[in-house]
Parts: C-alpha cells; sequence; structure tokens
C-alpha cells in the first residue's frame, strides 16, 4: 500500500524529538482518516465495538448531505423565483453571476441544475469560511493543548453552516463558528467535555450579536447586488420565513414562491424560505434514518422530543386563543416549519451535550420539545424556539442525569441490593 | 515591598477581587455598558470601600463580635447614601443610568468582604489603604470590560465615535452581544483565562482527576 508507506516514512518527524512533533495532532488526523488506528483502549471503562469517534462523526456528515444538497437547491428556487417575479431584475452581477454563466446556468427557478448553481454560489463560500475558521481554530488548540484534532469538527462546521440564513455575511459566518468552537467546546477542553452544542453556540451568538442578518424578513433569499434596468441594487429579497408570518397572520397568510398559500405537502419537502438545511423536513428525516439505523443518534431523545412538541400542541390548541394564532397550529405543522426536524435530528441528539442516560434522554427530548412549542407560540419575541430550547436543555442534561442516577441508587437500595 | 504598597497593588493582578475571589460580579454585569457609566461607578465602589474600612477599622476594638456585622451595615450604607446624594447633586443623568446600582453597593460583597476580613483586624490607616486597593482591583477589571462592551458594542468610547456605525453612515457594524449583559460574563472569562495562564498559582486544584488514557496496540 503506496499511502501507508508514505504515511509510515514521515512519522518520525512527528513522533516525540522529530522536527516537526508540535505537529503530531495533524500528522495523527490524517492518518486515522485513512486508516483505523491499530491502538485500543485497555483501561475502564471497555467498550468492545468496530466504530470509533471518527467513524461516527463522518457518518453525521454524511448523513447532513441530503439536507445540504435540498438546501442548496431551495436557495437557489427561492431567490430564481424572486429573480423571475422581479421584472428589474434579469442576472446576478459580481462574481456569482460570472460562476453562474461560465457553468452555463440560468436563473429558470423549474430547472434543478439553474437552482442547484445558483444556491452553491451562497452556500459553498459560507461552508467554505466556516471550515477553514473553525479547523483553524480547531487545529490551534489541538497543537497548544495536545489532544488529538476530531472528526467532530467536521460536523459542527457543516451543522453551523447549515442553520444560517442564506444572506449571511461572511466575516459573520466566521464570527460565530469562531465563537462556537472556541468559547463553547475548546475552552471546556475539546471535543467530549464541551457541556454545549457548539454549532448552536455559534448560532446563538450571532443571533444575538448581529440580530438584523440573522432573522427577520429579509436575509431568507439571497440575492446579492442586483443590477437591473432601475439599477436598484439590494442584498436579499424581503421575506418571511413561514414561522414569522404564522406568528403574526395565522396559518393561511403564509405564502409560497409562486404566492399560493402554502401547502403541508410544499412545508414538508422544504419548498419555503428558511436557514440552509432546516427548510426540507423529508431530506432531514433520511439523514435520520440513517443515523438511527447505525444507532448514532439515540431514538428515544428524538421520539421524546417528537412527543413533547405533540403532546404540548395538543395541550395549546385545546387551550386556544383569539389574538395569537400560534396556539391553533397542529403538530404536525410545527414538525414541518421552521428548524424543529434538524434540531431534532441533528442538534438535540448530539451524544456529548445530550443526557447520557436511558431514562435522562426521555426526559431531555421531551423537555426540548415542550420548551419548543412554548417559546415558539407564548413568546413573542422569538418566532423559533429550537436553537434556545435545545440549548437551554444542554444546561440541564447532566442534572437530570444526575438526578437519574440517584434515584435508581434509591430504587436499588430500598430493595436491599445494595450494601 | 513596603506594607502600603503592597496593600493597594496586591488587589489589582495576584488577588483581584473579580477575577480571583469572584465577588461583586453582579454589577460588572450591569454597569458596564458604557464607560462613562462605569468609570462614576468604579469611584463609588472605591471611595465606598475605602472610607468603610477606615471608619470600621476606628471602631473595631468597640464592636461587641455578636452585632458586628450590623454596625459594618450601618456605616456602609450611611456611606452608600452620602454616594448616593452627591451624584444626584453634581451628576444626575449619570445618577439616573446607574439607577439602583448605586444603592445595591451595599450588597457588593466587595466592600463587607475587605470590611471583615481587613478592617477588622488591622489599623484605620492601611485599612483605608487597603479598600482603595480592592477599589482599583475591581475598577481595573470593570475598565477592562466597560471599554470593550462600549466599543464593540456601539462604536464609541466615552461617547465618542471611535468605529464609525453603519447606521451613521460608517462601515461598522454593532455587535448586539455586547450591549447585553451576559457579553459581561464571556469578556470577564477571557480576562481570567488570561490572567491565569500567566499567574498558574491561581488555577484551582482540580476536585477530580481524570484517569490517564491508556491506550496499547492491539488488534480490532
Amino acid at each position: 500500500m503506496g499511502l501507508r508507506r508514505i504515511l509510515d516514512d514521515v512519522a518520525p518527524h512527528f513522533d516525540r524529538g522529530g522536527r516537526y512533533e508540535k505537529l503530531f495532532p495533524l500528522f495523527e488526523a490524517v492518518d486515522t482518516i485513512f486508516y483505523s488506528p491499530s491502538k485500543v483502549t485497555v483501561s475502564e471503562p471497555h467498550v468492545r465495538d468496530g466504530i470509533d469517534l471518527k467513524r461516527i462523526m463522518i457518518t453525521v456528515w454524511f448523513a447532513a448531505f441530503p439536507a445540504m444538497f435540498y438546501g442548496m437547491y431551495n436557495i437557489g428556487f427561492q431567490a430564481n423565483h424572486a429573480i423571475a417575479e422581479a421584472w428589474w431584475v434579469s442576472s446576478v452581477s459580481g462574481w456569482r453571476g460570472w460562476v453562474i454563466d461560465l457553468l452555463g446556468a440560468g436563473y429558470d427557478p423549474g430547472s434543478i441544475w439553474d437552482c442547484l448553481v445558483q444556491g452553491a454560489v451562497y452556500y459553498v463560500p459560507i461552508y467554505f469560511v466556516v471550515f477553514v475558521v473553525g479547523g483553524f481554530w480547531e487545529v490551534l488548540f489541538a497543537i497548544v493543548r495536545r489532544h488529538e484534532i476530531n472528526e467532530g469538527f467536521f460536523v459542527t462546521s457543516i451543522l453551523f453552516a447549515l442553520i444560517l440564513p442564506p444572506a449571511i455575511p461572511l466575516w459573520q459566518a466566521a464570527l460565530g463558528i469562531s465563537f462556537g468552537i472556541v468559547v463553547g467546546k475548546e475552552v471546556f477542553g475539546g471535543t467530549g467535555k464541551n457541556f454545549l452544542n457548539p454549532a448552536l453556540t455559534g448560532r446563538a451568538f450571532l443571533f444575538f450579536a448581529y440580530a438584523p442578518q440573522i432573522s427577520g424578513n429579509s436575509v431568507w433569499t439571497a440575492i446579492a447586488s442586483i443590477d437591473g434596468t432601475s439599477g436598484a441594487t439590494s442584498d436579499g429579497f424581503s421575506g418571511a420565513t413561514a414561522l414569522s408570518q404564522i406568528a403574526t397572520d395565522g396559518l393561511p397568510a403564509v405564502a409560497a414562491a409562486t404566492g399560493e398559500p402554502l401547502t403541508w405537502m410544499q412545508a414538508f419537502l422544504g419548498q419555503m424560505q428558511g436557514s440552509i438545511g432546516e427548510t426540507s423536513t423529508l431530506a432531514i428525516l433520511i439523514g435520520g434514518v440513517v443515523l438511527l439505523a447505525t444507532r448514532i443518534a439515540s431514538w428515544r431523545i428524538i421520539t421524546g422530543m417528537f412527543l413533547g412538541m405533540v403532546a404540548f400542541s395538543y395541550f395549546l390548541n385545546f387551550v386556544g386563543s383569539d389574538s395569537n394564532p400560534m396556539m391553533a397550529l397542529p403538530w404536525y405543522w410545527h414538525l414541518v416549519i421552521g428548524s424543529f426536524a434538524f434540531g431534532m435530528v441533528f442538534m438535540a441528539t448530539d451524544p456529548v451535550s445530550a443526557a447520557m442516560t436511558d431514562l435522562g434522554k426521555w426526559i431531555y427530548g421531551i423537555f426540548i420539545g415542550v420548551l419548543t412549542v412554548l417559546i415558539r407560540v407564548l413568546n413573542p419575541a422569538y418566532p423559533e424556539g429550537v436553537m434556545l430550547a435545545i440549548l437551554f436543555a444542554n444546561l440541564f442534561a447532566p442534572l437530570i442525569d444526575y438526578c437519574v442516577v440517584k434515584a435508581n441508587i434509591r430504587r436499588r437500595r430500598s430493595r436491599g441490593i445494595l450494601e | 515591598m513596603s506594607a502600603t504598597s503592597k496593600v493597594l497593588t496586591k488587589p489589582i493582578l495576584d488577588n483581584n477581587p473579580i477575577a480571583l475571589q469572584i465577588l461583586g460580579v453582579c454589577s460588572a454585569l450591569a454597569v458596564t455598558t458604557s464607560l462613562q457609566v462605569t468609570l462614576v461607578m468604579c469611584l463609588a465602589l472605591t471611595s465606598v470601600t475605602a472610607f468603610s474600612n477606615l471608619f470600621i477599622s476606628l471602631i473595631r476594638h468597640h464592636m461587641p463580635s455578636s452585632i458586628r456585622i450590623i454596625i459594618q451595615m450601618t456605616i456602609i450604607a450611611s456611606l452608600v447614601i452620602l454616594v448616593d446624594q452627591f451624584l444626584q447633586a453634581y451628576a444626575f443623568q449619570i445618577s439616573k443610568s446607574l439607577s439602583v446600582f448605586v444603592g445595591l453597593i451595599i450588597t457588593n460583597c466587595i466592600v463587607m468582604g475587605r470590611a471583615e476580613a481587613f478592617a477588622m483586624k488591622n489599623p484605620p490607616l492601611i485599612s483605608f489603604m487597603d479598600g482603595i486597593g480592592n477599589g482599583l482591583g475591581y475598577s481595573v477589571v470593570l475598565i477592562i470590560v466597560g471599554s470593550l462592551r462600549e466599543l464593540f458594542g456601539s462604536g464609541s468610547l466615552l461617547g465618542f465615535q471611535i468605529l464609525p456605525t453603519l447606521s451613521s453612515g460608517g462601515w461598522y457594524q454593532p455587535n448586539g452581544l455586547m450591549l447585553l449583559a451576559p457579553s459581561a460574563f464571556f469578556i470577564i472569562g477571557f480576562l481570567i483565562w488570561i490572567l491565569r495562564s500567566r499567574r498558574r498559582e491561581q488555577v484551582e486544584i482540580r476536585e477530580y482527576r481524570l484517569a490517564p488514557h491508556t491506550v496499547e496496540e492491539g488488534i480490532i
């Protein structure tokens, strides 16, 4: 094997006393991407499994791909629709327009290729910036603190990129991932020691620091520097997300890109405005099936979050309200709009920041589901509640586990099993 | 180093009331959105701490120990009322933006802590200096936090525009998080991080120890 030989040849330079000793984490990261290490843990606790942390993370990374590709298509679809409706716009200027021309794509919202290219010129720069900046912090901490570079970063970077609105300025994306990686993860010792989900921490930072660019009505459809006959230039097309439209005007007011009312099926497939990866519940669920089949995501958390959401929205439907249209929103709409599905499949199930015990996972999931609906419906300041609900539950996860373990000890003691 | 300069300078880096003793953090979050308000708060707290130390030290031999806390509180409360009246008379706008936080100096742990830990055991003059020193330690942290928050939150320092903001035609996009209280938590956290990486002796002993990572060559 040629590659193995090359890696083995350079290995001594990175070992203790070698010329590039400090860069050992980089070498180790490259080596273990291609080959499973032959080292095994010898002390307790001891799990025998063919899968290691790297393979887990890479699986999650691949599982996010359906949502990513659909997201790219959808932001292109939304943008092309907006361009088609705005008579003064015929093309996109700047390097984006140049790339679109180069790839032979047009601005037809009906063409999958056109939409995919149009979306890619927005998504790819965001993901690239997030990956490079986040990777820089990851490698820097790995070298200074002498821990391994972890593929958890692959997951954090793609999930972070997917929960951003397409029109986000790139420097904000860089700042957000820096905050997420450094404050959300590395200051506590790196992967495995973070009590918050790093991707959500980064988004929460942007959410509170630069609210105009991450929420509101003009960030969900990206059209850069439109040059048209009227000379209008704008960075984005005005339009609210389904959630904020429902919060103000009720469900019937929500319009799809075509101008007709949004149907449930359209929302399920993801033909609506929103953060890049969050719109298509179907694409997210495909990733979710992969994660469940490989047992990487906990089915207890996912089911708990789903049931919590269903139960609490039924309760609010029952209570009812004349002034708040969100109170009447049925659970199957809560599932498909906003980022509920994305949070349920990819964010709440983060094994590090979630609860660890089986019963704890149920409580943790139900807590997030209830809290999400609570914030969405009853808090007028935030139309979306998934991000805050999951971060809040992250804080409680250790406490939930503690109580579950204590209750178990008490039960066993009362049976006379202990002592 | 003489005893006086020691009590004056120790609290700045070696025994900082906020960064090491983690006292008085609530006011550090509340009053640091603009530098001007921060400076006034620093002056108010420093003078209260210094004079409460002085007066408590003066009567320390005449206080029955069973009611000493009440006596200390009375002295501190009187001083705080004095400061509050002074601010209302001469700096009304700032007094309004400080609102309850001047009154809350009474409950600031630094004032009580120094009275109990230092003024009760030491002569008046050195107690006074200790009050000033701890006020300085508090001020250093607050001024750093206040400068960063005003600079990045509204692009200005002491009201002067340093970074021209987008809304006034410039290029700087203000960071809204900096205007919210949690940002002070992050900044103080970063300050403690920097301080403890310079002065290792301030790092607490771990409450637990992770078992070493043990790997061997083996067959998977």
